[in-house]
């Protein structure tokens, strides 16, 4: 038996580590992916008034802060029974719609983009943002800066702080949109979407129209058939800030469509010695191991989940999009449903940030948007409540159990990456099962590949540890069954 | 002449502060331009390994955000320690624990107990834990030991400056990268950099009347009004006893502060500061009736020390734990 550590950034760093162990054949026996951090909010935010968790749950995650802000929000308002003025409502939903635009654009083009626009197996080198602006022109690449630049001020001016968001509370928000400063917020807007149309546009002439791009993400080392989950609206439409949970299972029938105070009819996690973080599953199905299929409980929620667990998306490009997407991966115009071809994430995460995009600027422009009326006082009894918001990683689940004076007696978190925690690893060992083969060199494009498995999920163990958008740095070390170093392959 | 070699860490932290130093947008090239990177894992491709081999004292400065949380990350603040002639604590949780220390109020076992048996989802019949060496059929998997006690990073190896705020604001993060290029003269160790010598308050625009009152209200249970300080209007704002450089971000959006900037210079601990701030706009003389106000207070741990338990006087709460605290410097 020969063991390949595959470590993000080294293993002394933590914050994932792969372990994938080859046996005297040159079969890939298993794959690991390990989580080597843990913080306990689950245990030390009891005790803390409710109302506080708004602003202590965004430490969970100081890239996604605004999703732990919005579920936490949303849980307060039904641990007091309380339902915010609609203008509230939708002042926190066009915050997350920034949020979604600029967090979207940066995968896009920073982390997943460069294996598509650059290529998988071009120069490591080459393989970032500074080779996706070479590719894509540079005034590219100031307009992926001056998005980001944008939305983080729209952030800070609804949310109070550009990280660490501090204006939700029970019943609403601490402070709305003077009419004097709508016009800057369609400014942004309009922005946000016209940037939209010109990665569609990246994503055709780049990916799209390149036969072997096309290909590899139908190939079958991408490819997974598990059960799908995405927060919907009314109409089975994607949603970020509200909904229904809807779940389909790997033939796209509905398995379920739950309320959030419905989630642990639903859900249930798994626990293994080998790593702080745990395996969320299907519990009506059940944990059956890292395996794929319709008996297996293993659910992923990802851009391309949302996609294939809904109906379609609430806004017109965005919706053409959507249609577009299943027709070409499926080759059927009815748009047979769901695609398991992994890597047309990539896709689904442009088309989100259309809708996103299209979203904020509706919201922009809904003369309630100004309103004063952005805070209801809550005067039931404070008890239970379950907040649950489409975090980019994944759905994300607040819950809250407090004393009758709103002090929190439990907590549970089930947080957005932690969703695609076993679909990750299952993607890791396939991707090493089918790359890595008996005397066959290790290759600077076999690990990278490896990686794309990984990366297209965007992890962000930020909530459990950190993976931010970059170049991901690897090393792989074979070494024997006493641990003597035989061979190491970097990349760098 | 060879570029000063620079490093940035993280260890038990959200990310924020790696996203604020992006925050500076496109002055990070002047960095990049002013520094030789040694280490920065989020961005750059350097192993633990290169800085093994970086003779000790080498790095000119490193900024470490994170608290102690775990073996893992106690071993990289020794060997950066090593390694830097300048340590900075950066942001709230290298500084003084900031929310991840408010795990003190608890420790290990009752945490695994929490995340691994009771939460209402977890499916664990058979009680299993995270085990730093666990025995699968192919070989050993390791996890790093984590520890009953969160630690800031001045309780595990000495630090030259510290850096406040969750996270710190990204001006102040340039003005502190910025005097750095410009090689001017390092101020006196222990100095804290990037933030202001007075008090929240001092920030604040609201307006300060040192009104007298007979009950605090928590922030969702009224609009308080737009222009009058929050204090004086019955909620529990750490504005007195929190060090100014924020802007005051959270008081002008309605809020009230919470002290993510941390202790105000000259002050020995944050709850004590509070107490003597919260007894100046308490009408009444009698001990009785200021218990009983004082009692509305609904979290004082949570609230006074809800960024820096793990770097008050208190530490944590005590119990009868057999703490397994890294051994200090």
């Amino acid at each position: 038996m020969k063991r390949y550590t595959i470590d993000p950034i080294t293993r002394l760093e933590g914050h994932g580590k792969i372990e994938i162990f080859v046996n005297d054949d040159g079969e890939v026996a298993n794959a690991y992916l390990q989580i080597p951090e843990l913080r306990g909010f689950e245990r030390f935010c009891v005790g803390r008034p409710v109302e506080e968790m708004p602003r202590i749950t965004t430490r969970l995650c100081g890239v996604c802060p605004e999703a732990h802000h919005m579920a936490a929000a949303k849980a307060c308002d039904a641990v007091y029974h309380v339902d915010p003025p609609s203008a509230a409502k939708k002042l926190r939903e066009l915050l997350y719609s920034f949020f979604y635009c600029a967090d979207h654009t940066v995968h896009f083009y920073a982390l997943g983009g460069p294996d598509f626009v650059v290529g998988p197996d071009a120069p490591a080198s080459e393989r970032n943002i500074l080779g996706v602006i070479r590719k894509v022109g540079l005034d590219a690449g100031k307009k992926v800066i001056q998005l980001r630049a944008w939305c983080q001020e729209m952030i800070e001016k609804l949310g109070g702080k550009k990280i660490h968001q501090v204006t939700s509370l029970p019943g609403g928000v601490s402070v709305g949109l003077k009419p004097d400063e709508q016009p800057r917020a369609i400014e942004v807007a309009n922005y946000c979407a016209e940037f939209a149309k010109f990665t569609l546009k990246v994503l055709e002439d780049v990916v799209l129209k390149n036969k072997a791009y096309v290909d590899l993400i139908l190939g079958d080392v991408y490819n997974h058939k598990t059960y799908y989950m995405g927060l919907v609206d009314q109409n089975n439409k994607v949603n970020f800030y509200d909904g229904k949970v809807r779940v389909v299972d790997p033939d796209g029938n509905e398995h379920c469509k739950y309320s959030p105070n419905e989630y642990r009819n639903y859900i249930a996690e798994h626990v293994e010695p080998w790593t702080y973080l745990k395996f969320p599953y299907l519990k009506k199905v059940g944990w059956k191991g890292f395996v794929d299929g319709k008996d297996s409980g293993v659910y992923c929620a990802t851009p391309q989940s949302r996609l294939n667990a809904s109906d379609g998306m609430a806004t017109p490009l965005a919706q053409a999009e959507y249609e577009r997407m299943y027709e070409t991966l499926t080759g059927d115009k009815s748009g047979k449903k769901p695609i398991h071809a992994r890597l047309a994430t990539h896709w689904a995460r442009v088309i989100e940030l259309t809708y996103a995009a299209e979203n904020a600027l509706r919201l922009a422009q809904d003369p309630e948007i100004t309103s004063d009326k952005i805070r209801t006082i809550p005067t039931a009894k404070p008890d239970e409540g379950v907040g649950i918001v489409e975090a980019p990683r994944g759905t994300l689940t607040h819950h809250y159990c407090t004393d009758e004076k709103g002090i929190l007696t439990k907590v549970n978190l089930i947080v957005g990456t932690t969703n695609n925690y076993a679909p990750m690893s299952m993607s890791i060992k396939k991707a090493a099962q089918g790359l890595i083969k008996k005397g066959a060199q290790v290759t600077d494009a076999i690990l990278n590949m490896v990686e794309m498995a990984f990366r297209l999920y965007d992890p962000c163990f930020g909530c459990a540890t950190h993976t931010l958008p970059g170049q991901m740095p690897l090393i792989v070390t074979i070494r024997d069954l006493d641990g003597n170093v035989l061979q190491q392959f970097r990349r760098d | 002449m060879a570029k000063p070699k620079v490093a940035l860490y993280w260890a038990a932290s959200c990310g924020g502060c790696e996203i604020c130093v992006i925050d500076i947008e496109d002055k990070i090239l002047d960095v990049a331009e002013a520094f030789d990177i040694v280490f920065w894992p989020c961005v750059m491709d350097f192993k633990v390994k290169d800085v093994e081999a970086i003779q000790d004292g080498d790095i000119l400065v490193t900024l470490f955000n994170g608290a102690i949380r775990n073996s893992e990350q106690e071993h990289m603040a020794r060997l950066l320690r090593r390694k830097s002639k300048v340590l900075v604590a950066f942001g709230s949780c290298a500084h003084e624990g900031c929310i991840p220390g408010l795990a003190n109020v608890t420790n290990k076992s009752e945490i695994f107990k929490t995340v691994y048996q009771e939460t209402s989802s977890t499916d664990n019949p058979n009680g299993v834990m995270p085990q730093t060496k666990t025995d699968m059929p192919e070989g050993v998997l390791e996890l790093p030991e984590f520890y009953d006690s969160v630690h800031a990073l001045d309780q595990v190896v000495d630090v030259d400056y510290y850096v406040p705020g969750c996270p710190p604001q990204s001006n102040q993060v340039w003005a502190v990268l910025d005097h750095l290029i410009q090689g001017k003269p390092l101020p006196e160790k222990g100095a804290v950099l990037g933030a202001g010598q007075k008090t929240c308050c001092d920030e604040c625009p609201r307006i300060r009347k040192e009104k007298k009152i007979k009950s605090f209200r928590r922030p969702h249970e009224f609009i308080p009004n737009p222009d009058e300080c929050l204090l004086d209007q019955g909620v529990v704002c750490m504005g007195p006893a929190t060090r100014d450089g924020c802007g005051a971000k959270c008081v002008k959006v309605g809020v009230p502060c919470r002290g993510c900037y941390g202790l105000p210079p000259g002050s020995k601990d944050m709850g004590m500061k509070m107490i003597s701030a919260l007894s100046s706009v308490i009408d009444s003389e009698d001990p009785e009736e200021i218990d009983r106000i004082l009692a509305q207070i609904v979290d004082p741990i949570g609230t006074f020390y809800r960024f820096n338990l793990a770097h008050s006087i208190l530490f944590r709460v005590q119990d009868d734990l057999k703490s397994k605290a890294p051994a200090g410097k």
